[in-house]
């Protein structure tokens, strides 16, 4: 390939790759922008005002979705972090199909459960509560908390173990003092995983949530079917952040030695 | 260790339950509710008025989604062929960088971005207006059931690509040295010696995509809600305007038996 070739390939292929994502920041930074002009017609920072003024709604869905998040990753290590030791060190019948039944949420076209879901939580007087919210997203997250908690246990050392229990440790200081700090980087990337799925989970809240629960994703949703473009594009963009900067350490958090396990 | 047997099931025991409990539960809830009539008592009649009603969205369904599948396995394996082939350096490193940006992004980030991306006068058309590739009068909005390819493709195909030039990275280098040797032409080892190895990989992406496109509600709301469209609008438009369970897990039922057909498929071919 000549390098004019390759040249217009690679720029075909960033157009698309970042064309709709810089057509995003460009509604978030616009005041102003109609047909016909190509570009926004002003720029300013009025919307943003609006989007962060406090006590306004962008900032209530924000701290809405952050506690769910929160308490989503709190509910998955506390559920996933025995079941991921049990899993990879102790005696355990069926434990290809304990590992398979996690996977179960994320194998199936889920929006057919979650409507059922609601109508279940209706009886309970759960819809449109967090605690629902939370149930629903820990169910859908502990696939990953569950695989990769149990993958960072499989790594461990096993000698190390052995040897804090021969030094006279029981099973429970040897678990607390040496096989849950080392694999405490794999469990963060779970947590991580976790976090970001709650963050950016549309489906499980439009059924359940509704109408009080309104996290960030759902309100962006509002405003983008509503035409209020520059304030979808200002969520958007605040939905963005966590999900680019969490990727960008995660490989620091989940080494090779675990990736390999997972599953396994 | 002093494992009595007992403590491993005991630990797994709360996770399991949350799943049966709010998940099996509610899909065998789904499952009754897609057969029972309204009153009660056994019946096909959801699944007739879900092909009376939807039978168009049924198969914009299957069209949207198989071709969203097939076109996100040829652009993965191009780029894990060209990650895995290329011969200038700076050239792949490029596309490493480029390729994974939409693959951490939300459904409904992808989603917003699109509906403003591809609508009429959105920055593609006006791109190609400014470049005076098309004029104003010939440019057309994408923001139908094509639009909804689109934004798939664009979203799961760093997902796939990622998991393929993984697994192509991985392979043997020699066989590829020996067929280059030979004088086999890059696109050929690429169809005959790569792809072939790293099959079982790429389905793998392919199910899991086909599963999380099949469940998108976001994408087709916000780039097409009006017919035809997507099963998930007819789901959620069953329930928010007509409480209208039957219809709306009947219509999850065929959701299902899509995803199993194309799983089957797959447990053939790795058995086989």
């Amino acid at each position: 390939m000549t390098w004019i070739g390759r040249g217009i390939v690679f720029g075909l292929l960033a157009f698309i790759v970042l064309g709709p994502l810089a057509n995003l920041v460009l509604w978030a930074a616009a005041e102003q922008w109609y047909f016909p002009h190509k570009l926004p017609v002003s720029y300013g920072t009025k919307f943003w005002e609006q989007v962060f003024k406090p006590r306004g709604d962008a900032l209530a869905s924000l701290m809405t979705s952050i506690w769910i998040a929160l308490s989503t990753v709190a509910a998955c290590l506390a559920l996933a972090i025995p079941a991921g030791y049990a899993l990879a060190r102790l005696k355990l019948p069926w434990r290809t199909a304990i590992l398979l039944a996690f996977l179960m949420p994320q194998a199936f076209p889920s929006l057919a459960v979650y409507i059922n879901i609601a109508r279940i939580f209706y009886d309970f007087k759960l819809n449109g509560t967090m605690f629902g919210v939370i149930l629903v997203h820990t169910v859908h997250g502990l696939v990953f908390a569950v695989w990769i908690t149990a993958a960072a246990f499989a790594a461990v050392d096993r000698d190390l173990e052995l040897a804090a229990r021969n030094l006279g440790g029981s099973a429970l200081r040897t678990f607390l003092t040496v096989s849950l700090p080392l694999a405490a980087p794999g469990i963060m990337a779970s947590a991580i995983f976790v976090f970001l799925e709650s963050l950016d989970e549309f489906t499980g809240t439009f059924f359940v949530g509704v109408p009080d629960v309104i996290t960030l994703p759902l309100l962006m949703f509002t405003a983008s079917i509503a035409g209020n473009y520059q304030i979808a594009a200002i969520t958007a963009l605040v939905l963005l952040v966590p999900s680019v900067a969490f990727m960008l350490v995660i490989e620091r958090f989940l080494k090779a030695d675990v990736l390999s396990k997972v599953g396994a | 260790m002093r494992d009595s047997g007992r403590l491993g099931p005991l630990l797994v025991a709360p996770a399991l339950l949350m799943v049966l409990a709010l998940f099996v539960y509610p899909l065998g809830y789904s499952l009754v509710t897609a057969f029972e009539a309204k009153g009660g008592g056994f019946t096909f009649g959801n699944f007739a008025k879900a092909f009376e009603f939807y039978s168009v969205d049924i198969g914009f369904t299957l069209v949207i989604v198989g071709l969203s599948t097939l076109l996100i396995a040829l652009a993965s394996i191009a780029i894990g062929g060209y990650l895995t082939l290329g011969e200038n350096p700076r050239a792949v490193a490029l596309l490493r960088w480029l390729y994974r940006w939409p693959l951490f992004i939300p459904f409904v980030v992808a989603a917003q971005c699109m509906r403003s991306f591809l609508a009429k006068n959105g920055l593609m058309n006006n791109t190609f207006v400014a470049l005076g590739i098309l004029e104003v009068d010939q440019t057309t909005g994408f923001l139908d059931w094509r639009g909804i390819v689109i934004t798939f493709v664009w979203k799961q195909t760093p997902f796939v690509a990622l998991l393929v030039a993984g697994a192509m990275a991985s392979l043997d280098r020699s066989t590829i040295e020996a067929a280059r040797n030979l004088g086999a032409t890059r696109l050929r080892i690429l169809f005959e010696i790569l792809v072939p190895q790293v099959m079982p990989t790429l389905v793998v992406g392919l199910i899991l995509s086909f599963v999380t496109m099949m469940s998108v509600l976001s994408v087709p709301l916000m780039i097409s809600g009006e017919s035809p469209t997507m099963m998930t609008v007819d789901m959620a438009f069953r329930i928010n305007n007509y409480g209208d369970y039957g219809t709306a897990n009947a219509l999850g039922f065929i959701s299902y038996l899509m995803t199993a057909a194309c799983a089957w498929f797959y447990l053939k071919r790795s058995i086989r």
